[in-house]
């Protein structure tokens, strides 16, 4: 066992990119249902958005235009999820499971032209700054998506404690048919909480294609939005307890990794499964304070009831 | 009369247009994408030298993403109640899902990679991955200048095993100080649990990646990193070319594929275990790229041309086990039943093998 070929500054700025994926899916998935909408099409958003972002990036050299593409991309997706559950009353448990095997489906077909194309490189948001010893990499070592994962969470969390528009969001996913009776539009409402949530799933699966491996290949989101679908429900619907699960998450991931490769006498499969059981402890110790679920998550809205 | 020679004509006509589509169909069974660049494609590289080969005589099917355990089992007997004469089922996790389905269907004719259960409608084919695994370890053994090679496993089971030991061998043979890392992943295909692994090797001093996982992330982790190298795996990965990917294994499936499915044509199949190596071509070395020095380019050559004529075994003696027991007397080559079943490591690795 060696523990000093543990980095600890190079352990903490990989477990940041290695949670951003997970974080930005989160917190879009996170808006969506305190607007009282399950989606469960996460994967299928982020899988698309991997490769529209990748796509778009390859093809205009730019992966600014690619990000902005990837969220473009799950937001579109979204929309037919929206359609189903809003406009058509689809079941949206059965409409989520749909939309993550389309969007399966949908990115291997798109992305059959980009595998094993390298895309263009993600510079460093603030260059040389990272290069100062210990705070450098962690604080400005990272790629600007980073910094925009932590700013959306940040948002996310102001709008809805600090803005009216976060109070009517809250309402309309507390009881929709009070927040209806008050005149406000759920079913608009919903619609851009949901394509706000497929933009970010897009942006969380474009962060996976562009920065974090990167490069194209079916299926490489690998279960990723289901872990986000599960994070926030074991974040009690709070956008700080978000991050602190994705980071959770993604450290001790990367930390797991970090031991067995310095040789730590503990079994593999205890390591592995380390992450999942570790984020679901804490996050199910911190939701004690009996947060519950938004009142109306999952249940369809139509005027006339 | 005429009009019954008419008929007869007709029936005869139909009786060879329906024998004309009578085809052989052959199905395949995959553990991950086509598109992964890595395992899967060079098998489904042989499915289309297949349909090459035979044109309209045969239809290919095929299921990707199949995971492994009880879900193989349904997606084979699916392919087998589909009509399909011949199945291929490419991974090790397959094997207790094929012999279960092999029982249920006496006709249908099965082939299993990697594994070790045979019936009498069940055949196990292999590479001699390890063969390539020492080419590796030798051209990795002299690269590297921190003496510290990352390997990135997937399941501790025997072939992968069995490649960590014989890339250790060669790499320690030319470089005495040479240390291994080695990560298990828990997964064949998973690009950014792969690419964790790699960086966490990188980070902790790695200047070479072996990977025993299928998808290219691990070298776009080290040509991110830049100054590390690594090899393609399965695939030629040709991508990566000329740094960081310095060579690679490549699995042929395809002459294999050909023969068998003609074998099932002819009816001459027959249940087989077979395991070939550098020298049948179903271990094939890529390209070694001009970054590697004429040194270890030459040494590296030395050791694939020894494998391919029969001169050189990689597991030849004196070899101890990790724990210091003597596994090989100077001389000694491993017999394949040992080989098929390896669980321990050569001495001078550290870690233990999950069990």
């Amino acid at each position: 066992m060696d523990l000093s070929a543990i980095n600890p500054v190079l352990l903490i700025a990989s477990l940041m990119v290695a949670a951003t994926p997970l974080l930005l899916a989160a917190i879009g998935e996170l808006v969506v249902e305190r607007a009282g909408v399950l989606n469960l099409g996460v994967e299928g958003m982020m899988i698309t958005g991997a490769i529209c972002g990748f796509a778009i990036a390859v093809e205009t050299g730019s992966p600014v235009l690619g990000f902005i593409a990837a969220a473009l991309g799950g937001a579109l997706l979204s929309v037919l999820f929206a359609i189903l559950t809003q406009f058509a009353l689809a079941n949206q448990v059965a409409s989520g499971l749909a939309l993550t095997l389309f969007g399966l489906g949908l990115s291997s077909l798109l992305g059959q032209r980009y595998v094993g194309i390298k895309p263009p490189e993600t510079g460093d948001a603030f260059g040389a700054l990272g290069d100062i010893p210990v705070i450098g990499p962690i604080l400005f070592g990272h790629d600007l998506m980073l910094y925009v994962g932590i700013l959306i969470v940040a948002g996310v969390w102001a709008l809805l404690k600090f803005t009216r528009a976060g109070l009517i969001l809250r309402a309309v996913g507390e009881n929709h048919d009070a927040a209806h009776a008050l005149g406000y539009k759920v079913k608009r409402i919903r619609v851009m909480a949901i394509l706000f949530g497929g933009a970010c799933a897009g942006l969380g699966g474009a962060y996976i294609s562009l920065i974090r491996v990167p490069q194209w290949t079916e299926g490489m989101t690998a279960g990723i939005g289901w872990i986000a679908l599960a994070l926030v429900v074991f974040a009690s619907w709070k956008p700080w307890r978000v991050l602190i699960g994705a980071y959770l998450f993604g450290g001790v991931t990367v930390l797991q990794l970090n031991l067995q490769a310095a040789g730590v006498a503990i079994p593999v499969e205890y390591l592995a499964m380390s992450p999942y059981l570790i984020t679901i402890l804490v996050l199910v110790i911190l939701s004690a304070d009996k947060s519950n679920a938004p009142a109306s998550l999952g249940r369809t809205f139509h005027a006339s009831s | 009369m005429k009009r019954t020679a008419l008929l007869a004509g007709v029936a005869l006509a139909l009786g060879l247009a329906g024998a004309a589509v009578a085809q052989t169909k052959v199905g395949f069974v995959y553990v991950g994408p086509v598109g992964d660049g890595g395992w899967t494609y060079e098998h489904n590289q042989g499915r289309l030298a297949v349909e090459e080969e035979f044109g309209d005589q045969v239809e290919t099917v095929y299921v990707e993403n199949v995971a492994e355990g009880p879900d193989a089992e349904r997606v084979i007997t699916q392919m087998a109640l589909q009509g399909a004469d011949l199945i291929f089922t490419t991974s090790f996790g397959y094997m207790d899902p094929t012999v279960n389905v092999a029982a249920k269907f006496p006709d249908v004719k099965f082939e299993h990679a990697t594994g070790y259960k045979t019936a009498p409608n069940v055949s196990t084919y292999s590479a001699r991955f390890y063969e390539g695994r020492a080419v590796q370890g030798t051209i990795a053994g002299m690269m590297t200048e921190s003496n510290i090679i990352g390997y990135i496993g997937s399941y501790p089971i025997p072939e992968v095993i069995r490649g960590i030991n014989s890339a250790y061998i060669h790499a320690k043979k030319v470089n005495p100080d040479v240390e291994f890392k080695i990560v298990w992943a828990y997964t064949w295909f998973d690009p950014a649990k792969e690419a964790d692994a790699a960086k966490v090797l990188i980070e902790q001093g790695a200047d070479v990646i072996l990977q025993h996982t299928d998808s290219t992330a691990p070298l776009a982790a080290a040509k991110a990193a830049g100054n590390v190298i690594g090899f393609g795996q399965a695939s030629d990965m040709a991508e990566y070319k000329p740094s960081p990917r310095v060579s690679s294994i490549i699995d042929n499936w395809a002459p294999y594929y050909i023969q068998r499915t003609r074998d099932v044509m002819d009816g001459t199949w027959e249940s087989q275990s077979v395991w070939q190596g550098i020298d049948a071509g179903m271990v094939e070395i890529g390209e070694i790229t001009d970054t590697v020095p004429e040194e270890a380019k030459a040494a590296a050559l030395e050791v694939m041309n020894g494998i391919a004529n029969g001169e050189y075994h990689p597991f030849t003696g004196p070899l101890n086990k990790q724990d210091g027991t003597p596994w090989l007397a100077e001389g000694e080559i491993a017999d394949d039943g040992t080989l098929a079943g390896m669980n321990f490591y050569v001495e001078g690795l550290t870690g233990e093998i999950p069990q």
